[in-house]
């Protein structure tokens, strides 16, 4: 028997896991809120070791999911891979930057002979803290909001701006998401920090922290929701392949699939319960509330933007040269033979899952701290 | 058509990519070989209770996390780097290229992470046997990821599996298997991943070398050049063969870089293997390019032939036969590749045309011509040539891929050398008392790396000027921004990284001088 597998289907397929890889990173992103603390939540070196100790052994994930995100874009929508990344260039420069100089600051920053001294590289786990989730957030927008390009005949970019990305950031709208989701991974961070330390005064300032954090993010948040949702969007003509823009269609997008709609609703409960569990309840298992609302809210915003008759990646000056997961994707055989790949997935998901476990089994200390000689 | 574009764009670029993966490289190797060592270091410990054995682990487990860091850090920058400054090259063949490159996250990054993590944190939370496993999964996992980009990276060298397809004008896979199993893939993951080994072996040899010069440490120095020459012989003989067999599989897939890396400019019948060579200017030129004489000249007859072919006689082509063409030998000179290519480009023009007026007949006709086995072989084959304006452009620089090859080799010779007196000397215990070769193998390290590099040198530089052999030029797969702009980056990478390079050197000399931890 061979298995008839639709071109659509698979498209759309890859979408999802691009969603899913979204998703993971955005939650994952609790690392980067964590670092945007650094200067502010620690009293003294003691707490700040506890700090970076708790999330240096999670920042791998978070960069590694980073990067098979850009992997799987580049395989399945080569030609996003192209036009966003040689378009929008100095945006993702500036990402990469600051994700280059987090790599060597947990492992270095404590180091004797260091060279620049614990301060600087503290300095780039905050830099990129803040500015990571911040421009990855803009950089999601322009799903929704468009960017300034053409593709000529042979499918080169031309960028219309000379910013080369960076005028994304004066769209109000992209500013929003931006700013959501840095106050969403601070907010993140503090529930993460609270359920893996134990530590008296640090538990009371991560309490007091929540707070200050979780009203932005569902501000910021909210206001891109409504802006997107009660806005114009980019729709692609499934027969004549024009892009229109057209009011409200990513609310006719989330109300019209069931799916994204299920998503999204059940994500952000989850999202709000997880604030009430933290912020009224001081439970430490906030985060895990987070977390699984986190994962769908995201990929419910990506399908909203890649499903059904849209562009997900809109130009703004020439709407005939946006992206559609038609024109943007692999051949059959590639995204096919890349499917099989994606099945391990699960797998790959069950051994993180366990040995993150049994290397986080108990609460950091300041004993534990002192007995073992591997601590950042 | 190479005047319309802009060269120092095209420069920068190279000159950014060359500057990333050079570093990255610095970093990879060690990281390679010196997981394996970890791992049959634990396997002693697990199997014997040796507390001594732990502590020589965890000493070599601190300068690999050390070097593990900056080597994710700079690799990060090139995955990217090919959608920002190689955005023309990542759009026609992403749907090839970009397929082992998610495979290697999925599969490759995601082993290394978690278990990295466990081998760093887990030494007091999980037991005996499964810090052990995580040691060996670190290894096994560095091993995949350098698996994947190689397959990627080979398959640029030699394009296989796939075919062109007009309507989106770029090729696309039709076989996975062809495309993992490349002949160049094989070599070249096997050539990289032991001479990795050998980079690390060469390292644990001379910094435990060092140790026993200052009359420190010595248990720990002695047991770990036992591991490591051992490790490294193997490997270093490793090297030297799956060395030799890429040179081969090279004679047959790009016999314009094998000619390059032997300066060799007239074929021969009986063509001899030069050793040692200087290269001189002859005064004579192919197009605008320099012929080199040769002086100083150490040859071994015949090798070359036999080497290649298999026989004494073969016939190995030159630069000039490869360039002006040889019908006695079956060679098509390259303003012939040139026509051809420029007769496949008008069929697709012609083809985007007809497309764009609608008619579909002479839209059938032509794209039958893409299924037709004697157009793709004998003119499709040759599409990159019609983007260049002279023959001699195909020819790469002769002096770098000589030289570098020959010092490559060289010094893989010298590493066998070296951790056979390693083992020959812990045999009579009399590593002390030798301090020359101490001081020999401690200065040993950076020849290590230089011959790491001088690899990627031969095999990239070599390649010029294409990006996909025989299809893509570099030129054509570059984005389309300022060159301002990618120098500005260059410089960037290039001072932020450097200043990351002595941090690490730094930590790492630290480290080695405190020495293990009780
Ligand atoms: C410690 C490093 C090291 C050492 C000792 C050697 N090599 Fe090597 N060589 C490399 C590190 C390397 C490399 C960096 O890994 C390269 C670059 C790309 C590749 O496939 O491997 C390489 C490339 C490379 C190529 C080019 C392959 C291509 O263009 O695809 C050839 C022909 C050889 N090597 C041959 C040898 C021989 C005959 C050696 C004899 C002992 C040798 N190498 C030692
Ligand atoms: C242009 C080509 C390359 C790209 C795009 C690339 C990409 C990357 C990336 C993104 C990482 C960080 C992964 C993480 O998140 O953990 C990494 C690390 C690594 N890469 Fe590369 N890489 C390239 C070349 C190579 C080569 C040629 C090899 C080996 C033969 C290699 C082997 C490794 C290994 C072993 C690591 C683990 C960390 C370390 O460097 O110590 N890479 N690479
Ligand atoms: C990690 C070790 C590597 C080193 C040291 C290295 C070195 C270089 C150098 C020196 C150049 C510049 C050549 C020139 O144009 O003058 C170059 C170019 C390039 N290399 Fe590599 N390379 C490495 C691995 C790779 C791998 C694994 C890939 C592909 C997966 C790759 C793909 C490229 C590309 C796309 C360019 C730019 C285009 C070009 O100039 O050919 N390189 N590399």
């Amino acid at each position: 028997m061979t298995l008839q597998i639709s071109y659509l289907f698979l498209r759309e397929y890859w979408w999802l896991i691009i969603s899913l890889l979204g998703g993971l990173l955005v939650f994952l992103m609790f690392v980067q809120g964590g670092q945007s603390f650094i200067f502010s939540l620690p009293r003294n070196d003691i707490q700040r070791k506890m700090v970076t100790y708790s999330l240096g052994r999670k920042w791998g994930f978070t960069f590694t999911t980073l990067v098979t995100f850009g992997g799987a874009f580049f395989a399945s929508f080569p030609l996003f891979y192209a036009t966003s990344f040689g378009g929008a260039y100095w945006l993702w420069m500036a990402i990469l930057f600051s994700f280059v100089i987090q790599a060597v600051a947990y492992e270095y920053r404590s180091m004797p002979a260091n060279v620049y001294g614990t301060r600087l590289f503290d300095t780039f786990l905050f830099i990129n803290g803040c500015l990571g989730p911040f421009l990855i957030g803009v950089t999601v927008a322009t799903f929704f909001t468009g960017s300034d390009f053409t593709l000529d005949l042979f499918n080169r970019v031309h960028w219309g701006s000379g910013w080369h990305g960076l005028e994304a950031l004066i769209n109000p709208v992209n500013l929003l998401l931006g700013f959501a989701v840095l106050f969403l991974a601070r907010v993140l961070g503090l529930m993460y920090l609270g359920n893996s330390i134990d530590d008296k005064e640090l538990t009371a300032s991560i309490k007091k922290a929540l707070v200050r954090n979780a009203v932005p993010f569902l501000l910021f948040f909210l206001a891109f929701v409504a802006a997107i949702l009660l806005g114009k969007g980019y729709r692609a003509d499934p027969v004549t392949g024009e892009v229109t823009l057209v009011k409200y269609h990513y609310l006719h997008n989330l109300a019209g699939n069931v799916v994204t709609l299920v998503l999204f609703a059940g994500g952000v409960i989850l999202v709000l319960v997880s604030l009430w569990l933290g912020i009224f309840r001081g439970s430490r298992r906030a985060i895990w509330y987070a977390g699984f609302g986190t994962v769908p809210v995201v990929i419910a915003l990506f399908l909203m933007a890649g499903y059904g008759e849209t562009a997900f990646y809109p130009s703004s000056t020439d709407p005939g040269s946006s992206l559609t997961l038609a024109k943007a994707s692999s051949s059959y055989f590639t995204l096919k033979t890349m499917m099989y790949v994606s099945f391990i997935i699960p797998f790959v998901v069950a051994y993180i899952w366990y040995a993150w476990i049994a290397i986080t089994r108990s609460r950091i200390t300041r004993e534990e701290l002192a007995g073992d000689d591997h601590t950042y | 058509m190479i005047e319309n574009f802009d060269l120092s764009l095209v420069n920068w670029s190279r000159a950014q990519f060359a500057l990333t993966a050079i570093y990255h490289w610095l970093f990879v190797p060690l990281t390679l070989g010196l997981s394996f060592i970890l791992a049959f270091m634990e396997t002693l410990y697990v199997r014997t209770g040796d507390e001594m054995w732990k502590k020589i682990t965890k000493f070599w487990m601190t300068l690999f996390g050390i070097n593990f860091a900056i080597g994710v850090a700079t690799g990060i920058i090139l995955e990217f780097e090919f959608g920002t400054n190689w955005s023309n090259y990542s759009w026609f063949v992403g749907d090839i290229f970009g397929a082992p490159l998610a495979v290697e996250g999925i599969l490759a990054f995601f082993l290394e992470t978690t278990f990295v993590a466990v081998m760093f944190f887990g030494w007091n939370k999980v037991g005996k046997k499964f810090h052990l496993a995580s040691t060996w999964l670190v290894a096994i996992g560095a091993s995949l990821s350098a698996l994947w980009i190689l397959v990627a990276n080979a398959w640029m060298e030699n394009p296989v599996g796939m075919a062109f397809n007009p309507d989106t004008a770029r090729n696309e896979m039709n076989s996975f298997r062809e495309v993992v199993f490349n002949p160049v893939a094989v070599d070249k993951f096997l050539h990289t991943v032991t001479s990795g080994f050998v980079l690390a072996s060469v390292f644990v040899v001379g910094i435990s070398a060092w140790f026993l010069i200052r009359k420190r440490e010595q248990e720990l120095a002695r047991r770990s050049i036992l591991i490591a020459g051992i490790f490294g012989l193997v490997s270093g003989l490793a090297v030297a063969l799956t060395g030799d067999s890429s040179a081969r599989t090279l004679a047959q897939v790009q016999p314009v870089k094998f000619a390059a890396m032997e300066a060799l400019y007239e074929g021969k019948s009986d063509a001899g293997l030069t050793v040692i060579g200087a290269l001189t200017d002859s005064g004579e030129k192919i197009g605008e390019k320099k012929v080199h004489g040769m002086k100083l000249k150490i040859e071994i007859p015949g090798l070359l032939s036999i080497m290649t072919t298999g026989k004494g006689d073969g016939y190995v082509p030159g630069l000039k036969d490869l360039v002006n063409g040889n019908p006695e030998r079956g060679i098509l000179s390259v303003s012939e590749m040139m026509e051809r290519g420029g007769h496949a480009r008008q069929v697709l023009i012609d083809y985007k045309m007809a497309k764009e007026l609608g008619d579909t007949d002479s839209m059938a006709m032509l794209a039958a011509r893409f299924e037709d086995k004697d157009f793709v072989e004998n003119y499709f084959r040759y599409f990159g040539y019609s983007y260049f304006d002279h023959p001699w452009q195909v020819i790469p620089s002769v002096p770098v891929t000589f030289y570098a090859f020959r010092v490559m080799v060289g010094l893989g010779f010298f590493f066998i050398l070296l951790f056979v007196l390693a083992i020959w000397f812990h045999r009579r215990k009399t590593l002390e008392k030798n301090t020359w070769f101490l001081w020999i193998a401690l200065f040993s390290i950076p020849l290590a790396y230089l011959a790491s590099e001088l690899g990627w040198i031969v095999t990239e530089m070599g390649r010029q000027p294409w990006i996909i052999q025989n299809l893509m030029p570099v030129h054509v797969a570059v984005t389309n921004i300022s060159a301002g702009a990618v120098r500005t980056t260059f410089w960037l990478f290039a001072v932020l990284f450097t200043a990351l390079l002595i941090a690490e050197i730094s930590i790492m000399v630290r480290q080695i001088k405190i020495g293990p931890k009780q």
